[in-house]
């Protein structure tokens, strides 16, 4: 009974292999299954669908429209090479001792999960394979790196700038190259024992199965499982060939909507791997530059992602605040009413409300519109705390996985990894600035169409007469604005203010960022830096704009 | 406690070898301590009889928590517990569960203090979230301390504004307890309340000697005469924080005249309340009378407005140091800034346009010649005037703050280059701001 070893090893004669898909929802650049067939007799490709997640209101139809469709896909892919996905119902702790016993399985395979409710959970998957004598094999293909070698690299923390970040990334070896696809050859002289009964026991589920109204559903827009996400692999290079430009394209107002090449929710389920998509970027920019080193830039996309999820691997309270030893105690406003105006784009402020229609309709915003609802939740406009928008989040967007979602959330809403908080976006100033006609405005939100593009992103403001018109008056047709952004952005930036000031003022106590929320030490000699405490001149001789990173301690100081 | 008790093993095992000192210090105490017993088992019962300045040194490394189970252990801890020292500074959280996720004070200690140590109260302030109840609990405290004398009080809202939602009269009474009772009122700090001119007139009266520090940012029930009259009476006043609108050339004379310290630090809120709003301009000659009175003073500009609200603003020198635009502010407003701001420390702009800000940046490069801080938000600079702007305010620019959207790539430099020229010439290694992108 082994652990997971190397390739080389477990070349055993015989046996039946299980390959359990969480992510990493493909058949190339699947190391684990490729391994698991090594010598094996049989192979079951199994799903496991939690019961209970179905009716849970944190994952909303469109996530499970595009797991459903991957799966459908996954399904196709193996029927292929005489092969078929078993969909299985239940919990896994549940299910594998039975299916142990059933199949005989010699051996387990899965891919690497690095966030920590999954390292938990295949903790205890591991210890009941291992208590059926059936050996585990894992293997890393949901990163670029692993993610411990990362933080070994930095004396055992992850690193909390992106900056930091790079230059780890810099120093590391290469990234490992792409497995193979799973073929018929692949798959050699092991053959997956197929029931009549098949499509009745372990078939894919259609989402009126699971309990959702299908009537009232668009065509995705985002259409799920790994063909798609090769083909839009291919897409997204030849794009990029004949612009032969590598640097970030500007924004503009087709940025907003939804491309044919955008690949995220694919590397988020693992339709895509992103090692191929390294490879294949890292090919391209060599054969048009004619053979440069690229520069790290070019792939900001999957490093970022990189980098959240080396962040949160050893958290598992990387998605709350208290208790979080990386994220500072906000005082954020508790208000379930406007939490909903926000989450149901109803704000009264068109830029705001189109992003949020866009997100529930289709699943996907671009990232510059996720800051400004995510600054519009926050620290900009609501006062409303980060994890009200990361479940939100969760629900509707295509890609938002746990570490990605919760570590963005943090960032935009300067909770951490030391971000500046001076600016904020404007709810009417920004979008206008994006999209000057408002198309995108009219698109999503049709009962603004008529207004002129002058008033398009702040329609309270027109003439009693445009608005007639436009045969929509603001308070009637559509929400007035429901805070007044001057006003709102003022406050919080003065509550950002003492906030950050308060933390730089640590002095003299041995506080580290990474310790437990602040304690009434700390609150009590806080304060003092905001005002003059008699006889010492602990005052800043600055604005309070910034962030003052040499006020952390020095491990803090140690994360960069 | 485990932690209390090591402290306290650190403290008795230290200085073993002094012993000629007389003097009746807190380390004389520990060596008779030491000295009297070294019997490991009557160690214990010394933990009790520990002098009283030596728990007042350890209590004040305690968090409040602790401190209050340490008070549990005997009578001498807890008479440790309720020295005055202890008891000078305090903050008072005020949360509710419905409006807030952070904890609050325990009501049973508030009423302990109010109780045996208001007296001893110097320091305090009172952090408030957004709901009303909270508000009124601070007002209730207030209302109580009597007995106080008080040298620092603060009242600040975590999150919306709620003593704005108490009945002014009500506000005004528990703040008037604090003002007549304390009479030596050194800061003030009564941002977004509804404080109003007879209240300042009884801070005045009672606390004009000792008034250093007063910041009243958006307090709407305020006039420009009732603030006239605290820098009129507060001949001590070192910092002054109000909204634009109380700002009056009476005022800045009045903070200039012979018999006022000098002035350390000035902010101002300039808040746009409707589009089109028009603002009063301040002369120059009162300008230059507060910088000739105060010469290293701190002018601390905060700018919430509409775009085409800049006006009156810029038109003539004004000696802001810290210049914040909190929205878009136009290209010409920006050059006006180049133009008139020669005391120039930190600038941040929130927005700007899509226009680059080329010349107007080079112009404040060569014209504000003490510049250390500057922060882009949403603006456009192409790459080579960034890494010229860079250039000639060399090593001063210790904080230099650009998010990675506004740099533009031209012929001469692109994204990837700029960080390396950047570094050069501000003498460490520099990158934009960077935003996720996944």
């Amino acid at each position: 009974v082994g652990e997971n070893g190397s390739p080389t090893e477990g070349v055993c004669m015989g046996g039946n292999a299980v390959h359990w898909f969480r992510k990493g929802l493909r058949l190339h650049d699947n190391p684990a299954l490729r391994d698991a067939l090594r010598g094996a007799d049989t192979l079951r490709c199994v799903y496991i669908l939690d019961p209970w997640f179905a009716g849970s209101s944190s994952v909303g139809v469109s996530r499970w429209r595009f797991l459903l469709q991957c799966l459908e896909d996954l399904d196709a892919s193996l029927r292929k090479i005489n092969s078929r996905l078993f969909v299985i119902r239940g919990q896994p702790t549940d299910v594998f001792p039975r299916l142990f016993k059933e199949w005989k399985v010699t051996r387990l395979s899965y891919e690497y999960d690095s966030e920590p409710f999954g390292k938990e959970r295949d903790a205890a998957i591991r210890k009941l394979a291992n208590e059926a004598g059936v050996e585990v094999m894992v293997r890393i293909s949901h990163t670029l790196y692993d993610l411990d070698k990362i933080i070994e690299l930095n004396g055992g923390q992850s690193p909390l700038t992106y900056k930091r970040f790079q230059s780890l990334i810099s120093r590391m070896d290469a990234v490992e190259m792409p497995a193979e696809t799973i073929t018929a050859d692949v798959m050699g002289r092991c053959t997956t024992p197929i029931s009549d009964d098949h499509d009745d026991k372990f078939g894919v589920p259609s989402l009126e199965e699971l309990g959702f109204e299908v009537d009232t559903l668009t065509t995705a827009v985002w259409p799920g499982g790994e063909t798609e996400a090769l083909t839009r692999l291919e897409r997204h290079l030849e794009r990029k060939a004949w612009v032969a430009n590598f640097e970030r394209p500007r924004m503009n107002a087709n940025s907003l909507l939804a491309s044919p090449t955008g690949l995220s929710p694919y590397l988020r389920f693992g339709c895509l791997s992103c090692r191929l998509f390294y490879f294949k970027l890292t090919d391209l920019y060599r054969k048009v530059k004619k053979n440069c080193v690229p520069p790290l830039s070019l792939y900001g996309q999957l490093l970022w992602r990189e980098f959240f999820y080396t962040a949160a691997t050893n958290n598992p309270r990387f998605d709350k605040m208290e208790g979080n030893p990386i994220c500072v105690q906000m005082p954020w406003d508790r208000n379930p009413e406007a939490l909903a105006k926000w989450a149901e784009g109803r704000t009264g402020f068109p830029w705001i409300d189109a992003i949020m229609t866009q997100l529930r309709q289709e699943g996907w915003i671009h990232h510059l519109a996720r800051h400004a609802v995510a600054c519009f939740l926050t620290r900009g406009d609501l006062w409303i705390s980060w994890e009200e928008g990361m479940k939100v989040f969760e629900e509707l967007l295509l890609d938002a996985d746990w570490s990605v979602n919760a570590g963005s959330w943090m960032w935009l809403s300067c909770s951490s990894f030391f971000q500046q908080f001076f600016h904020c976006y404007c709810p009417v100033g920004f979008g206008r600035r994006t999209d000057p006609n408002g198309d995108y405005i009219r698109r999503y939100l049709p009962i603004l169409r008529g207004f002129p593009s002058k008033y398009i992103y702040d329609p309270w403001n027109a003439p009693e007469s445009v608005q007639k018109v436009a045969k929509c008056i603001i308070g009637v047709h559509y929400p007035k604005p429901m805070v007044n952004h001057a006003e709102a952005s003022r406050i919080n930036i003065e509550r950002m203010k003492q906030i950050y000031q308060q933390l730089s003022c640590y002095r003299g106590l041995v506080q580290q960022v990474t310790s437990a929320p602040q304690s009434e030490a700390a609150a009590q000699s806080s304060w003092h830096g905001d005002l003059r405490y008699p006889g010492t001149s602990t005052r800043q001789q600055h604005g309070g704009f910034w962030i003052p990173f040499h006020h952390f301690s020095q491990s803090a100081a140690a994360a960069f | 406690m485990t932690a209390l008790v090591y402290r306290m093993k650190r403290v008795l095992s230290g200085n073993a070898d002094d012993s000629n000192s007389s003097s009746d210090g807190p380390m004389d105490s520990f060596k008779r301590l030491r000295q009297q017993s070294e019997d490991p088992a009557d160690a214990e019962s010394k933990w009790a009889c520990l002098p009283q300045e030596i728990l007042l040194h350890i209590f004040q490394y305690l968090p409040l928590l602790d401190r209050a189970f340490a008070s549990q252990v005997s009578r001498g801890w807890n008479h440790a517990f309720h020295m005055p020292e202890l008891w000078r500074c305090f903050e008072f959280e005020l949360n509710q569960p419905a409006s807030s996720y952070l904890k609050a004070t325990h009501p049973d200690l508030i009423k302990q203090i109010i109780k045996r140590h208001s007296n001893h109260l110097q320091f305090v302030s009172f952090k408030v979230d957004s709901s009303t109840e909270s508000a009124e609990a601070a007002c209730d405290i207030l209302s109580q301390l009597v007995n106080c004398s008080l040298k620092t009080l603060g009242l600040i809202s975590t999150a919306r504004p709620s003593f704005m939602e108490l009945p002014k009269s009500h506000f005004i009474s528990a703040l008037t307890v604090v003002f007549v009772n304390s009479k030596s009122l050194s800061s003030l700090k009564i941002d977004d309340t509804p404080v109003d001119d007879p209240s300042l007139k009884v801070l005045v009266a009672n606390n004009s000697d000792t008034l250093k520090l007063l910041k009243m940012s958006s307090c709407p029930h305020v006039s420009p005469a009732g603030i006239l009259c605290v820098a009129d009476q507060c001949h001590g006043l070192r910092e002054l924080a109000l909204n634009y609108h109380l700002l009056s050339d009476e005022l800045l004379l009045a903070l200039s005249s012979e018999k006022h310290v000098h002035l350390e630090h000035l902010r101002i809120d300039v808040v746009s309340e409707n589009p089109g709003q028009q603002f009063h301009t301040i002369k120059k000659s009162s300008w230059d009378a507060m910088v000739r009175h105060s010469p290293k003073f701190n002018l601390v500009m905060y700018f919430f407005l509409y775009e085409d609200e800049f006006g009156p603003f810029f038109r003539e020198e004004i000696p802001v140091t810290h210049l914040y635009f909190g929205r878009s502010v136009s290209k010409e407003v920006l050059g006006r800034v180049g133009m008139n701001c020669p005391r120039l420390v930190e600038l941040v702009v929130c927005a700007n346009g899509l226009r680059p800000l080329d010349e107007e940046l080079i112009r404040i490069a060569e014209r504000c010649q003490h510049l250390t801080a500057i922060g882009l938000g949403e603006c456009e600079v192409s790459c080579s005037a960034f890494v010229e702007f860079v250039k000639m305010c060399g090593r001063r620019l210790s904080q230099l703050s650009i998010m990675e959207e506004v740099l533009i790539p031209d012929q001469k430099f692109g994204l990837d280059e700029i960080h390396w020229e950047v570094s050069k010439h501000l003498g460490r290694v520099w990158f934009p701001d960077m935003m996720p992108t996944w």
